[in-house]
């Protein structure tokens, strides 16, 4: 099947690179048997995925997406992509995740620093194989030529666009595993139709590379509205792309018993008035996840405001505190009706 | 930039060589440059089957291990030998993470996670054999929760292991079943052995000394596993609980009294025998109804069928940690007697206390559930006696957990 020249416009458009199009129809094609067989590939390179890998100039069948709400990583630029083999195509499950064919890749490169300063820091993979998804990270290189297999993760000083001078953790692969696991198997977690916008979403269907756009797209706020959207919203697709894949049942932390899913309607599942179970001193002191209206007494910002580990939340993807997302989640716990 | 590459990909090249499927492998980790990588590589291409065996040393860790390979043995070379020391640890919420089911873990210690020590999640018929885990500065309220810690898990084997320096449980099991703890020491924890919404547990033979409570066996409201009970607590040495209650506030362990000695909240049909309890100066044994409020259709506050049976026990408590203890010891002649009951039970058919006629005991004889001690009316026990053991074939670990010890 075609990739319409519409989604590589939108490649064009998302990243503001200068795509050479005769790059894309003279690049080899993405190594299919690398994503397929097992094993796990040293080089980021050995995919293909990119024409250019530097510039992360998408190759044939690599679209670029975008979330509504990211989840947040030391304020990393992310750059998205899924694969899809040739002739195959994703379906739709309500608002729920897209369903990926065998075959499939999502690729996800994490960068600091603005224009000519960019580095690209690692790639992390999701490969659809036959027996399920293996999940991968890759480290960039100092040349910013490759990315190279880091089973093991690692760590990395670097300075966050807020300023901070971190240790930043690229994860191991069995961590990789600890947010995209459910019931024990790997899954993706971020392309939810509900936090996909309605237009990538139509343009997939046209290119033939989805069924439908399904009822419940495209509901999640963007997040570029956070300073000043309304909170309610704002923080609970704040708290189901940043917590819920372990805060869910199935998930990492379910016996925890918080659920912090979009859908999850219950005010005690959702931290309100519910006592700490397994908190340990990330408790702070506090007698409840959230306490309405009071946002300096709710577990939940404890341990979101926090890097130490023991207190931290998310336990591991962070090396600084979220203040945008804290700001956010705050506002909200102070509109609550105190009981 | 790039500290760690390297060796990182050198021990990748080599071990991606070796993780071929073939018969099961000993992957031998020694401590020194690199080891943190070479270490958790080994652990996720091992195959099941396999044995990582830690060299004697001093395994220096910034971040959380982790292990998601079913049938995998972690072996050190005695817990005084390897240890895995956590004391700059960056991130992750434990020492070492297990995932996956029929896990070995064995002769090796963890000293200063942050958070947890090993946590063991959905990890069915794991073992714990002569595992350490010690916060080295004695007990702190910085100190991470809980020292071994398995939850959401069926078959579960804690044997001639160590924990101190806890500030919730040193051994902890939640929400899992088929669990045997026992022969092992836990001292300076908040909690020293707890098993918390869980079924069908032996504690036996274990050495709980100066933690804030020895062993609590609790059930609570709004979370996924339920309906804890059928546990056996026998033959453990429970003595001198006396270290003040270091917990983080807001955790339910803040709220034990220093100097409990065996504890159950909530749970049906506990059975406490042959234990040697004494120097707990709060009370030796206590049985109560979950404290708090709670919104939760599924969950019963109450204890049913706690059976204090014989067991060796000084005269009560003489110093006890709670407002009003000392208008209390006045009142019961200078000792409270060694059983405490709030007095709250399901139901005049389902007794939430039985024991041996005359066996000393008070009441608190509160009336409904969340009442405040304020509100206490302390007097004699009056509890029926107990009758024959219920059926408790079936209870601890399963005999397969055991078989690995050899």
């Amino acid at each position: 099947m075609r990739r319409t020249a519409g989604l590589l416009l939108l490649a064009c458009a998302t990243f503001g690179a200068v795509l050479a199009r005769a790059d894309v129809i003279g690049s080899p094609p993405v190594n299919d048997a690398a994503i397929q067989s097992a094993g796990f590939p040293l080089k980021l390179s050995d995919f293909a995925f990119f024409t250019q890998p530097g510039l992360q100039l998408p190759g044939v069948g690599v679209t670029p997406y975008a979330l509504n709400t990211p989840l947040w990583s030391d304020g990393a630029e992310k750059l998205r992509f899924i694969y899809l083999p040739e002739g195959t195509r994703m379906t739709a499950d309500g608002g729920g995740l897209l369903q990926f064919p065998v075959g499939a890749a999502i690729i996800k490169t994490f960068a600091f620093g603005e224009g000519p300063e960019r580095r690209l820091i690692e790639t992390r993979l999701l490969l659809h194989r036959a027996d399920g998804w293996t999940a991968l990270p890759y480290r960039w290189n100092a040349e910013q030529t490759d990315a190279t297999l880091a089973l093991a993760g690692g760590r990395m000083d670097l300075v966050t666009p807020a300023g901070e001078a971190i240790s930043y953790a690229i994860p191991n692969k069995n961590q990789c595993k600890s947010c995209h696991s459910k019931d024990g198997e790997v899954i993706p977690i971020g392309p939810k139709a509900r936090n996909l916008s309605a237009e990538w979403l139509e343009q997939m269907v046209v290119a033939g590379t989805l069924d439908t756009v399904p009822a419940g797209a495209d509901s999640l706020p963007g997040w570029s509205d956070h300073a000043t959207g309304p909170a309610a919203p704002l923080a609970r697709a704040y708290l189901d792309v940043n917590c819920a894949h372990c805060h869910q049942p199935g998930g990492g932390a379910s016996n925890s018993g918080l659920d912090l899913r979009w859908e999850q309607s219950d005010p005690h599942a959702i931290g309100i008035f519910k006592r700490p179970v397994a908190a340990g001193r990330g408790a702070g002191g506090h007698e409840f996840s959230i306490l309405p209206g009071a946002p300096d007494q709710s577990i939940l910002l404890y341990r979101m405001d926090s890097v130490e580990p023991g207190i931290a939340m998310p336990e591991i993807g962070k090396s600084s505190v979220d203040h945008e997302g804290g700001a956010v989640v705050r506002r909200w716990i102070l509109e609550m009706e105190p009981r | 930039m790039n500290r760690l590459a390297p060796t990182a990909m050198i021990s990748t090249a080599v071990l991606l060589a070796l993780s071929a499927p073939l018969a099961a492998e000993i992957h031998t980790i020694a401590p020194g440059e690199g080891a943190a990588e070479r270490l958790q590589e080994a652990l996720i291409l091992s195959a099941p089957g396999d044995e990582v065996v830690l060299d004697a040393g001093r395994f220096v860790l910034t971040d959380g291990l982790s292990l998601d390979v079913d049938g995998v043995t972690v072996r050190g070379a005695g817990s005084a030998l390897t240890v895995l020391d956590f004391t700059t640890q960056q991130g992750a919420g434990e020492g070492l993470l297990v995932t996956a089911d029929n896990v070995t873990l064995r002769d090796f210690a963890v000293e200063n996670p942050k958070g947890d020590g090993i946590k063991s999640k959905g990890a069915d018929n794991i073992v714990y054999y002569r595992i350490r885990v010690t916060w080295t500065g004695g007990p702190k309220a910085e100190n991470g929760a809980y020292g071994i810690y398995p939850v959401e898990s069926t078959g579960v084997l804690v044997s001639h292991s160590e924990v101190s320096g806890a500030s919730d449980a040193g051994i902890y099991v939640g929400q899992s079943s088929k669990i045997t703890v026992r022969n092992s020491i836990v001292t300076d924890n908040v909690a020293g052995i707890e098993i918390e919404n869980s079924r069908d547990a032996i504690v036996t033979r274990n050495y709980v000394t100066r933690n804030t409570g020895g062993i609590l066996v609790f059930d609570l409201p709004g979370l996924p596993v339920m309906g804890g009970g059928n546990v056996l607590i026998t033959n453990n040495l429970v003595v001198g609980n006396n270290t003040a209650n270091f917990a983080p506030p807001g955790n339910i362990v803040a709220g034990v009294p220093r100097g409990t000695g065996i504890m159950v909240m909530a749970n049906e049909q506990v059975w406490i025998e042959d234990n040697v309890v004494q120097d707990n100066p709060t009370a030796p044994f206590m049985v109560v109804a979950y404290t708090q409020t709670f919104d939760d259709a599924r969950y019963n506050p109450f204890p049913r069928e706690v059976v204090i049976a014989n067991n060796v026990v000084d005269d009560g408590a003489n110093d006890p940690d709670f407002p009003g203890g000392a208008m209390l010891l006045a009142a019961f002649g200078g000792t409270l007697p060694p059983i405490m009951w709030d007095g709250l039970q399901q139901d005049a058919d389902t007794p939430a206390l039985l024991t041996i006629p005359g066996n000393p005991g008070w009441s608190l004889n509160l009336s409904h559930q969340g009442q405040s001690l304020a509100e206490a009316q302390p007097g004699p026990l009056d509890v029926p006696a107990y009758g024959q053991p219920w059926a408790m074939d079936g209870i601890g670990a399963p005999a397969e957990l055991e078989a690995r010890l050899k």
